[in-house]
């Protein structure tokens, strides 16, 4: 089967505005879907399925969701680890009921306890409206000065989450322990269940950044990103457009940490939504592609499977790498990767896919 | 006047910590005033000086070095590893950025900063290595107006010395010599700058070996002070919000931005962080610089910028 | 030219053709020291192209900018369809139909020709978050409309065949093209357009001026021109201000202004 776009021919701008307007990419799409729904759960290992697969599909997830803060809106971020948190401890919260006394006002705030898949959205919500709240100094400040409120948030709620004891409900390590997943009387608990959970969450998910992109909100953020003032002067208003952003992103950030905390983890604290994890992220973003979606899953493969390559594969040939080793190699991969990427492609392994494709369009033919 | 005495004792504490912070700041401001790029590894910079001082050192006083020939060698070797990445990193990672925005050479300084910090960890490795080049001990002051005195930390005076010292001689550079010139113009216009025929990658090259020399002097007093190892590197990140407050092109702000956010902090902590679970050193420097940016984006000594289309 | 102002036109709404649509008001403007504007007066009448013309930094961006609310001036006031204003956003002088292209191209760089001139369609496009979330019903339908109508202008500004390239990459007389459909896809009442022919050759130029000429035609568009090529200037508008040093030294029709003494000796420099 070729990959050629000749003889599909649009008759109407319904078709050409299509999601993936080439018959073949429409057919790749459903057969991976196929693949990941119903043969990889009876093919992959446990290991593969707990160890690699729900990670890398979590973390896709926060992956798409900074994306369309920092690749498609142009605002960077160094704070994705606290929405994370945000949406982790959010859910946490949600699901073992909530008792907020509010002495000064003389009443509290009680709800009890909620299911999981509702508090997993209002964790996503919880996180959003923190989102729109840091996003508001993006109305006054620029670039770098704006990555400085973002890792504010990351540092006031690292702190929060380890002081504030009311969020881990008081337990005396402060490690916080997820309760059953039970989703309308099913209950997710072996890996393949897992593992189909976070595949559900994050092609829901990535249709709708999809679908966000591809419309006249995501045509506003990027008018937003590459040139504001113009943008502005287009009638697009700042304000709309970078809170929605955050609105959005933060969103799928705070449902990937929920899925995170209470899915891979299963028990957690505060410490695993620290700045390494936002920087984790932000790598995996650049990397795999500033402002595409397809890219945030390449950079979340890679920067997940690194460091099992590097672990497994010098060890397999019989050279004996020390741990340490292990771990300043990965940085150094990545930070060289970075470097690399920004120089030579900022789009990062998306646009070489791109690439790729336009080859295979064309191909015999060099143009 | 106990508690007059604890106020002084915990506002110069805080002060002269600041001013360790203003060291670590200076090397972002000119960075960032003479090439316009935000360097987030400075801090990686100072682990990495850091670390190519202390480990030479130590070797050599193992093998019978005298201490002093040690400490001079060991301080040569640094600076000579600083101007090597110094080179490194503009030959392969700015040099080829040169036009680009300012956004993509943050986050390739991000990128710089793990190669650095992988790199520097494992040629010399990733333990603390406690440094001693300057005395530890404290002074204790005015003991007969208040009860036990104003402890003051001699490190800390050291280092609010060698802070004024090198913003000296870093004004001198900057307003006298005609590379100092040629800094500033670079930062103003690349395009332009090499339009009229400055060498823009000499010019880099020096930028950020005067910024690893700076790294190097707040190595050997965060070094002294925590021991090198790897958390030093977060030190960056405590610089951030100094060059926010101080505004992110002065030389002044960024000692100004150190001492506000060092007694602030000290204060905060002492005063407030009773009331509200303590700890609250690790953000408050953060959330007073997101006061301040949103009341004068362009920091208290900032140059205020025009926008035009 | 001030005892012409109708009446109605102080009024909130539609203004009639020939009458003044827009009047500047002694308006000046500095940053820091520097005198960009000074004391500058005068109005744009409904249907009318309109050159701003003068020595590069007479402050004419300055004006344009002025205009569409993104600089704030410090002293004068704006009357735009009888809405008088000092300052305000700029995304508010877009929705009552001030459109703007630029001296340097502004483009947004990452998107398509057809994204940037779908992006004109903004202020037209009602639906929201959620239900482009899901691209759906109204929000497609939407999407279509506003796809069939920027259609229309990449025909008519003969683009069509670099509808889906990035403009990053485009030739900059194409660039500036799309630009100028950008604004079109706003259907403004007034258009402002900054040096839109600076860099092109004859023939580029020829193209542009009957894409202007045909949008004041068909639309009904008022035009403001920035152009520093004369022949263009008197081809073109209707009436012409001078700038110099800030300030407004003539104001007339094209003929008026060629012989007006002021405007030879800015041009041709002589000393103040």
């Amino acid at each position: 089967m070729l990959y050629r776009e000749a003889g599909q021919f649009k008759s109407s701008y319904s078709a050409d505005m299509a999601m993936f307007p080439i018959r073949q990419d429409r057919i790749a799409l459903a057969l991976l879907l196929v693949v990941a729904f119903f043969i990889v759960p009876f093919v992959a290992s446990d290991y593969f399925l707990r160890a690699i697969l729900v990670p890398f599909l979590i973390l896709s997830l926060g992956a798409i969701g900074l994306n369309i803060l920092v690749g498609y809106c142009g605002q960077i971020s160094l704070g994705a680890g606290a929405f994370m948190a945000i949406g982790a401890y959010s859910t946490y919260k949600f699901t073992t009921g909530v008792h907020l006394p509010l002495d000064w006002f003389g009443t509290e705030i009680s709800i009890p306890p909620l299911a999981v898949l509702p508090s997993i959205l209002l964790g996503g919500f919880m996180a959003a409206i923190v989102g729109i709240l840091f996003g508001i100094p993006s109305l006054r400040i620029k670039g770098l000065y704006l990555a400085v409120a973002t890792l504010a948030a990351q540092f006031f709620f690292d702190w929060v989450f380890i002081r504030v004891k009311w969020f881990s409900n008081y337990t005396p390590s402060g490690s916080v322990a997820a309760p059953e997943l039970n989703f309308f009387g099913l209950v997710v608990h072996s890996s393949i269940e897992r593992y189909l959970l976070c595949l559900a969450f994050v092609t829901v998910f990535a249709f709708i950044a999809k679908n966000l992109v591809r419309g006249s909100l995501g045509r506003q953020w990027m008018a937003i990103r590459d040139m504001d003032i113009a943008a502005e002067l287009m009638g697009i208003r700042p304000f709309y457009a970078k809170l929605t952003a955050f609105a959005v992103s933060s969103f799928m950030i705070g449902i990937s940490g929920a899925l995170w905390a209470f899915v891979y983890l299963g028990a957690w604290e505060p410490l695993a939504f620290d700045i390494n994890r936002s920087f984790q992220l932000l790598f995996m973003v650049i990397i795999g592609g500033l402002g595409s979606i397809l890219g945030s899953f390449l950079g979340a493969a890679f920067i997940l499977i690194l460091p099992i390559f590097l672990d497994q594969v010098p060890h397999a040939l019989g050279i004996p790498i020390s741990v340490e080793t292990i771990s300043h190699l990965v940085f150094i991969i990545q930070g060289s990767l970075i470097c690399y990427l920004l120089i030579v492609e900022p789009h990062g392994f998306a646009r070489l896919w791109a690439i790729a494709k336009e080859k295979l369009r064309l191909w015999p033919y060099p143009y | 006047m106990v508690a007059f005495g604890q106020f002084a004792e915990v506002l110069i504490g805080g002060l002269l910590a600041g001013v360790l912070y203003s060291l670590v700041a200076l090397g972002f401001v000119l960075i960032f005033k003479a090439s316009g790029v935000f360097n987030f590894a400075q801090g990686a910079m100072v682990l990495l000086a850091g670390l190519a001082l202390v480990r030479p050192l130590d070797y050599m006083v193992a093998q019978g070095f005298p201490v002093w020939a040690a400490i001079v060698l060991g301080l040569a070797f640094a600076a000579v590893v600083m101007a090597a990445s110094a080179w490194l990193i503009e030959r392969f990672v700015l040099g080829p950025l040169v036009n680009q925005d300012g956004l993509t050479l943050f986050m390739s300084t991000i990128g710089a900063t793990f190669i650095i910090e992988g790199g520097a960890q494992m040629i010399f490795g990733s333990d603390v290595y406690p440094l001693r080049l300057f005395p530890t001990d404290a002074w204790f002051l005015f003991e007969n107006q208040f009860p036990g005195g104003i402890l003051v930390n001699k490190l800390d005076v050291w280092g609010g010395l060698i802070a004024g010292i090198l913003v000296a001689g870093l004004a001198v550079f900057f307003q006298k010599t005609k590379t100092g010139r040629a800094l500033r113009a670079v930062a103003d216009d690349h395009a332009a700058a090499q339009s009229v025929g400055i060498p823009i990658s000499w010019i880099w090259f020096v930028v950020w070996l005067v910024a690893g020399l700076v790294a190097l002097v707040a190595a050997t007093v965060w070094g002294t002070k925590l021991g090198v190892q790897f958390s030093i590197t977060f030190l960056a990140l405590k610089a951030l919000p100094v060059l926010i407050i101080g505004g992110f092109t002065s030389v002044p702000g960024a000692i100004v931005g150190g001492l506000i956010v060092g007694a602030g902090e000290k204060v905060a902590e002492v005063y407030l962080g009773p009331l509200i679970g303590g700890g609250i050193e690790y953000w408050f420097a953060y959330v007073l610089a997101l006061i301040v940016l949103l009341g004068r984006p362009q920091g208290l000594f900032g140059e205020r910028i025009i926008e035009r289309i | 030219m001030k005892a012409d102002v109708d009446p109605k036109a102080t009024m909130t709404g539609d203004v009639e053709p020939g009458q003044v649509m827009l009047s500047v008001e002694n308006v000046s403007l500095s940053f820091g020291g520097v005198k960009a504007i000074r004391g500058v007066s005068f109005d744009i009448r409904k249907g009318e192209i309109r050159a701003i013309i003068g020595p590069n930094g007479a402050g004419k961006t300055s004006m344009l900018n002025v205009i569409n609310g993104f600089y704030h001036p410090q002293e004068g006031v704006i009357t735009f369809k009888g809405r008088r204003r000092s300052a305000m956003r700029p995304y508010i002088a877009a929705s009552q139909g001030i459109a703007r292209t630029f001296q340097n191209v502004a483009l947004f760089k990452g998107m398509s020709t057809l994204d940037n001139i779908m992006t004109g369609r903004t202020l037209k496009m009602k639906r929201g978050l959620l239900s482009h979330a899901l691209h759906f019903g109204p929000a497609k339908s939407e999407e279509i409309r506003h796809r069939e109508a920027v259609e229309h202008i990449i025909d008519f500004l003969e683009i069509a065949h670099i509808r889906k390239a990035p403009v990053g990459k485009l030739p900059y007389g194409l660039q500036k093209r799309v630009e100028l459909g950008r604004a079109l896809a706003m259907e403004p009442e007034l258009l402002l357009l900054d040096e839109p022919m600076a860099g092109m050759n004859l023939e580029e130029k020829q193209d542009m001026s009957r894409f202007i000429l045909t949008v004041k035609d068909t639309f009904n568009t008022t035009i403001v021109i920035i152009e520093h090529d004369m022949g263009v200037v008197m081809d073109l508008s209707d009436r012409v201000v001078v700038l110099d040093y800030g300030q407004k030294i003539a104001d007339g029709t094209p003929a008026e202004v060629q012989s007006n003494q002021a405007v030879i000796d800015a041009y041709l420099g002589v000393a103040h």
